[in-house]
């Protein structure tokens, strides 16, 4: 898989974001309303150097997609700077619109009734590709979605992988030089996740720089040059997958399988004096309890002794994972 | 201009496509709505009315199926587009969300043509209504003119929607109103006083104007020209609301759904 090559800006950062903010208003009640004011993103400063691949990641409701809508031109901030190659976004949001490509998790954003190539047909009149440009380019990113021969199906059709890969597709027609990403696997099969990976792989290699959002640690840890975690609104730790990870390197992980735990026997564990976050994954039938402690700490018994009622099986202990440096950074916000 | 011009046409053609497949709601609109209208205008004045009165009443029941296509278009357009969470897409595009409005908004309206193909038939075969051009060359350049002036109107309408979420209720609400303000179903000579500036001010006023002398007989110019002056004005509109509704809903965030 390849994609083309697009004009490189040297000596700037491709995208810079300065202090940025974006708060809501929305109103609460039917007939005494009230006023509210949401700070969605609250000082938001990061910079992305040219082939880049950078990750923001952080819960639901963090304010990456807010950020994301703000550096697409589609938000205008509050207060704050926001510069995609040198350039404004609010300042000059049709020049910036030329030159980014933007892709959304999820299944909708595509014209449903249409097939996919009437939709390309259409987006590459929107971004003005030149019309003897317009078949070959859609051929060529036809072909490196995977969608060739599928092409004159309506998308109402579509699995959610082929839209997906269609989105992919939209959002490079003009082969812009920055795109962002925001989860584009978000609920797509693990074999589809993993040709989508492959292919924002290949972005970078073909000197784009990307901003990529996902909820999914081992897709960041394997793409992202660096990553920035946010959560509240905030920024709370910047720098490269084995930076973050080192900041919970000194600790270590210990999981224990537990079948009916209590959430008053986790609190419990919380309050263990060298325990720094814990959290819960549900696998299957079971549970597993993931205790982050701090360098040096022994708390394998202590941690049993807590779940008292609970069936416990296999107990192991590990090296932190960038999820685990996340759940760090996220828990402590 | 010329990209402008490419983006029109294209939008145009997949808007067709995308209401020649939406099935019953789409069906409803275009092809039963405008014969019902046709029949309850037929059988108001079928008992007063000669054969001139009759296909002056039917080329008003035509205009009807227009405005309601066009009305319906303009409302739907921007509504479809949000809960699908392709508006969002089409506006952060480089070319100006006015001109993707454009083709849009002129298919809604040409599809309208049919109602009056419908009517005018539909007369014909039911109630005897002759269908004879006084001047087939002006009602060639009349319902061009027509359609283009009630299309630009529909992009005034359609930008309304692009800040307030929920305006296609206001845009439903104008259907009945015009009917009687452009002078379709009665002459607006018959209108009070204060209502005749709002009918001077709307492009079916002209377009049936235009369209009926240029069928029973009269100068059919000044209602063509005053379509395309009209035409000019809208886009004047829709250019300044489009500009300033985008603008205001990416300060507000009201482009998505949630």
């Amino acid at each position: 898989m390849s994609v083309g090559l697009s004009p490189r800006v040297d000596g700037v950062n491709v995208v810079e974001v300065v202090d940025l903010r974006r708060t809501y208003k929305t109103t609460t009640g039917t007939i005494r309303r009230r006023s509210l004011e949401v700070e969605a993103v609250r000082g938001v400063s990061f910079s992305i150097a040219e082939g880049e691949l950078f990750g923001l990641l952080g819960p639901n409701g963090a304010g990456k997609t807010t950020t994301i809508k703000m550096l697409i031109t589609l938000l205008i901030p509050t207060s704050g700077e926001a510069r995609v190659l040198g350039h404004d976004v609010v300042r000059d949001a049709r020049w910036v619109r030329e030159r980014i490509g933007y892709v959304f998790g999820g299944d909708r954003g595509l014209y449903e009734r249409l097939s996919a190539l009437d939709n390309l047909r259409y987006f590459a009149e929107l971004y003005g590709v030149e019309p003897r440009r317009q078949k070959p380019r859609i051929a060529e990113l036809l072909e490196l979605v995977g969608l060739t021969g599928r092409e004159k199906e309506r998308v109402e059709g579509y699995s959610r992988g082929m839209r997906q890969r269609l989105h992919i597709a939209r959002g490079l027609l003009h082969d812009p030089p920055v795109v962002f990403l925001d989860e584009p696997t978000i609920g797509v099969d693990p074999v589809g996740a993993r040709e989508l990976r492959a292919m924002i792989a290949s972005l970078t290699s073909a000197g784009k720089t990307v901003l990529l959002t996902t909820h999914y640690m081992f897709e960041a840890d394997s793409l992202c040059d660096r990553i920035a975690v946010i959560a509240n609104g905030e920024i709370v730790a910047q720098g490269t997958p084995k930076e973050l990870k080192a900041g919970v390197a000194a600790g270590s992980v210990v999981e224990v399988e537990v079948f009916g735990v209590e959430q008053g026997s986790v609190e419990r564990v919380r309050g263990i004096e060298g325990v720094r976050a814990v959290t819960i994954e549900e696998r299957e039938q079971k549970q597993v309890l993931i205790v982050q402690t701090v360098p040096g700490a022994e708390l394998t018994h202590a941690i049993l002794s807590q779940l008292n009622g609970a069936s416990v099986g296999r107990v192991s202990s590990r090296e932190p994972t960038l999820e685990d440096a996340y759940v760090q950074l996220v828990t402590a916000a | 201009m010329l990209q402008a011009l490419r983006v029109i046409r294209i939008g145009w053609i997949l808007q067709l496509k995308t209401m020649a497949r939406s099935g019953f709601d789409v069906v409803i609109c275009a092809v039963v709505t405008p014969i019902a209208y046709a029949s309850i205008a037929f059988f108001l004045y079928r008992r007063g009315g000669g054969e001139t009165t009759l296909l002056w009443v039917s080329l008003g029941a035509a205009f009807m199926g227009l405005w309601a296509s066009t009305l319906w278009g303009a409302g739907n357009t921007i509504q479809r587009q949000r809960s699908q969470q392709t508006l969002e897409f089409a506006i952060a595009a480089p070319t100006p969300f006015l001109v993707s409005l454009i083709g849009t908004s002129l298919a809604s309206s040409t599809v309208g043509l049919y109602s009056l193909v419908g009517t005018l038939a539909w007369g014909r075969v039911l109630f005897g209504v002759p269908l004879e051009l006084e001047h087939p060359l002006l009602f060639a350049l009349a319902l061009p003119a027509a359609v283009l002036s009630l299309g630009l109107l529909g992009i005034v309408l359609a930008a309304t929607l692009i800040l307030y979420r929920y305006a296609y209720a206001l845009a439903n609400m104008l259907e009945y109103p015009i009917w009687l303000a452009a002078g379709l179903l009665a002459p607006i000579a018959l209108l009070p006083g204060w209502v005749q500036p709002i009918s001077y001010a709307l492009a079916p006023t002209w377009g049936v104007r235009a369209v009926r002398e240029s069928v029973l007989g009269g100068s059919p110019l000044f209602a063509i020209g005053m379509c395309l002056a009209l035409a000019a004005i809208y886009l004047f509109l829709g250019f300044f609301f489009v500009q300033n509704f985008e603008r205001l809903a990416r300060k507000r965030a009201t482009l998505a759904l949630s």
